[in-house]
């Protein structure tokens, strides 16, 4: 125990200390803010500098009445259709929308003209409202009185609460946790890579250099790979740390100063947030927040320090046995096959199934597979699973880790000695039965 | 007493066999070399020892004991493919290798300092490996397989890679540690270079122990009984048992002495001319390894 120590100590210290390091870890968690800083100021430059567009409306119907925004004003003053067009071609208006007499049943023909294409959050807009009118002026048509049609209007926007098996209810919001999901197996799937190859030229140096040998007559071939990987890891887990930190905080600062600047009702608009008449910006924010807070962010971060420590463990050892049994970091490529593409299927599962369906068949045996389950089993976590499927997932990982570090232990034995000899599956078949 | 005692230890590498049947006694205190070519088991007995891998069949005596993982810390190792960190500061290398073998910090601090100025070497020790001579990084690595003060040094072809200046240092050092009580066992190829330092050797080919024992006991009983005499001639006539073996003025004779002592050869010797050098023509030890295998290999 105490010579794994030492050698977690010495990968840990001799890779902390290097410049590029301090380098990394200072400036990654920095492009991130800035990046978002830039977007922020570009979007807020936009909504200041610009007056009010108004959109000129062509009515032959004389029954349309779109109330203006803040963005956006109406003008109805019964322009004719082709003075509207000129008025857009010099630069007058900013778009016209022209509605011609219409089939109420059956209304076609609106059109909207413009220099510049027009926002998706416009003509959506635009054609809610219409399409509000229509459906109102139809039921008056019908003899229902204005009052009653009035008394009907109603707003609806949907909710959505998550149940526990404890009958506990959590607001949630999917946008919320598809964010999560996403970013958490994204992150692992990184750190695995990275830090898995990391393991994997160290094992390379060790080898290549004939430090190995040196090394093994001290201390067991298996206590210096698990030193390897333990050191390496907490190197990643280091930075990790300082980058949440790193981030939250310029996060923090980037987004407070925008935010006093900016009416939250903009602050909304930029988030992507539809442009609906009634919409009720603090209403929305408030229920965003309570998503938010109804996330168990303990447990969700437990699980992922969880996956991220077991898929790392589990693929680094792996890491590790391709090191030893090739000369140089170039001959690695061959064996790399069976680390890719398990990671590679849980990456694209991520997106394709876990994210879109987290409670599929697909998803959950993506999430319970050890080689797939760190990336997938995010994925999953954040939308909140079954407390049963969690614990046979991670029981499996654990095994699995258990099992990828003992096999690896076997190769690396073997392969640590092993100098300038041609390995292939076979050869490493062969080291895991005899030693 | 016996540092190292080795008992019908067998090792295959799949069909092939690298040990076969080892029986080995190791004295304690004394230098001790394992001659034979390469691919001849050297170096796998030498990683058996080291536990780096293991024997399939027989048995190590460490001090009379069966040999276990915690007698590590008494070994040191120097394998024939050298290596170190190229990153890592000579302090820090040392400190490492020192504790790997399970010194404590502080002694390991202490006897890092010793060594470096023992091989005055003190002020690299804030340089990288990679900033030094391939000369000094030996030394470097010389220190690293003392420096936990083991009782037995492990060496595999010790000299290879050291200039003439630094292998007379190693040299040096090796003499002076088994001063110190220390046993080591050496191992080359190059049977020559081990012949004045050795005390015991043992000899190895294709996987098995072909002899071994005090090297002056191995000489004495290869002896041919031959002798060389340096003389210049006076008078009288030459026995015809002599052989000539190189021209001049003083000639070089090859002479059996046929059951007399070398002072009754030596009288009859000085009646036909001046001597200048009497000695007897020892078998090398290549000389004798090859009649070694031969002997071996028709019966």
């Amino acid at each position: 125990m105490d010579k794994i120590w030492l050698v977690i100590k010495r990968e840990y210290l001799s890779r902390v200390q290097k410049k590029s390091f301090l380098l990394a870890t200072i400036l990654t968690p920095l492009i991130f803010p800035a990046i978002m800083g830039i977007f922020i100021w570009i979007a807020l430059d936009e909504t200041e500098g610009s007056a009010l567009k108004i959109i000129e409306v062509v009515d032959e119907n004389n029954m349309f009445f779109i109330e203006s925004s803040e963005q956006y004003a109406f003008s109805f003053s019964n322009t004719k259709f082709e003075d509207g067009k000129k008025m857009v071609q010099v630069g007058e208006r900013q778009g016209l929308l022209y509605i011609p007499k219409l089939d109420l049943s059956k209304p076609s023909g609106i059109i909207y003209y413009a220099e510049k294409s027009p926002s998706l959050n416009l003509i959506s807009f635009l054609e809610a409202s219409l399409k509000r009118r229509i459906e109102e002026q139809r039921l008056y048509e019908s003899g229902i009185a204005p009052e009653v049609i009035a008394a009907y209007r109603t707003k609806v926007s949907i909710q959505t609460i998550n149940l526990d098996s404890f009958g506990e209810e959590k607001i949630s919001d999917a946008s919320v946790n598809y964010g999560l999901g996403f970013f958490s197996g994204i992150l692992i799937y990184v750190f695995i890579f990275v830090y898995g190859n990391q393991i994997m030229h160290g094992v390379i140096e060790e080898k290549s250099s004939r430090i190995i040998e040196i090394l093994v007559s001290s201390i067991k071939p298996f206590q210096l790979m698990l030193g390897k990987i333990i050191g390496i890891g907490a190197v990643g887990l280091t930075q990790f740390l300082i980058w949440i930190v790193l981030i939250s905080s310029v996060t923090f600062i980037v987004t407070g100063y925008f935010g006093m600047q900016m009416p939250q009702q903009q602050v909304m608009e930029i988030a992507g947030a539809d442009l609906d008449q009634n919409f009720n910006p603090d209403n929305n924010f408030m229920e965003l927040i309570q998503a938010i807070q109804g996330i168990n962010f303990i447990n969700l971060a437990l699980t992922f320090i969880f996956y991220f420590v077991g898929g790392y463990l589990l693929y680094g050892a792996f890491f590790a046995a391709i090191g030893a049994a090739v000369d140089a970091p170039s001959e690695a490529q061959q064996f790399m096959l069976p680390i890719t593409i398990p990671l590679l299927i849980a990456y694209l599962g991520l997106f394709v199934f876990v994210l879109n369906d987290p409670n599929s068949n697909v998803s959950f045996w993506l999430s319970i597979i050890p080689l797939t389950s760190p990336i997938a089993m995010m994925g999953r976590a954040s939308f909140g699973i079954p407390t049963s499927d969690l614990l046979i997932s991670m029981t499996l990982l654990v095994l699995g880790f258990l099992f990828s570090t003992w096999v690896a232990g076997k190769i690396y034995r073997i392969g640590i000695l092993i100098h300038g000899s041609k390995v292939n599956y076979k050869t490493l078949w062969k080291w895991i039965k005899t030693a | 007493m016996q540092i190292l005692e080795i008992q019908h230890l067998n090792k295959s590498f799949g069909k092939t066999k690298a040990l076969s049947d080892i029986n080995l006694k190791i004295p304690k205190g004394v230098i001790f070399g394992l001659l034979g070519p390469n691919g001849a088991g050297k170096t796998t007995l030498i990683r058996i020892i080291n536990q780096i891998i293991d024997s399939d069949s027989g048995t190590i005596l460490f001090k009379n004991e069966p040999l276990r993982r915690n007698h590590i810390s008494q070994i040191g190792y120097l394998p024939e493919e050298r290596g170190l960190y190229k990153k890592m500061k000579v302090w820090d290398q040392l400190i490492y290798f020192a504790r790997l073998k399970g010194m404590s910090a502080p002694t390991a601090k202490q006897k890092v300092n010793e060594w470096l100025e023992k091989m005055d070497v003190s002020n690299w020790r804030d340089k990288r490996i990679d900033d030094l001579s391939k000369g000094m990084a030996q030394k470097v690595q010389f220190i690293s397989t003392v420096i936990h003060e083991p009782e037995l040094l492990i060496l595999d072809e010790p000299f290879s890679g050291f200039d003439p200046l630094n292998a007379e240092i190693i040299k040096d050092q090796i003499l002076g540690l088994k001063q110190k009580g220390i046993s080591l066992l050496l191992s080359t190829h190059r049977m020559e270079s081990v012949e004045l330092l050795c005390d015991e050797i043992a000899m190895f080919n294709k996987s098995e122990k072909i002899l071994d024992g005090p090297i002056e006991k191995i000489k004495n009983q290869f002896s041919s009984n031959e002798f060389e005499i340096k003389i210049k001639l006076s008078n009288g006539s030459l026995p015809s048992s002599w052989e000539l073996m190189s021209e001049g003025e003083i000639k070089t004779f090859k002479v059996s002495l046929e059951k007399r002592s070398t002072n009754e050869f030596l009288i009859e010797a000085m009646k036909i001319g001046q001597i200048f050098q009497f000695r007897e023509i020892m078998p090398t030890m290549e000389q004798i390894f090859i009649q070694q295998v031969k002997k071996h290999s028709n019966g």
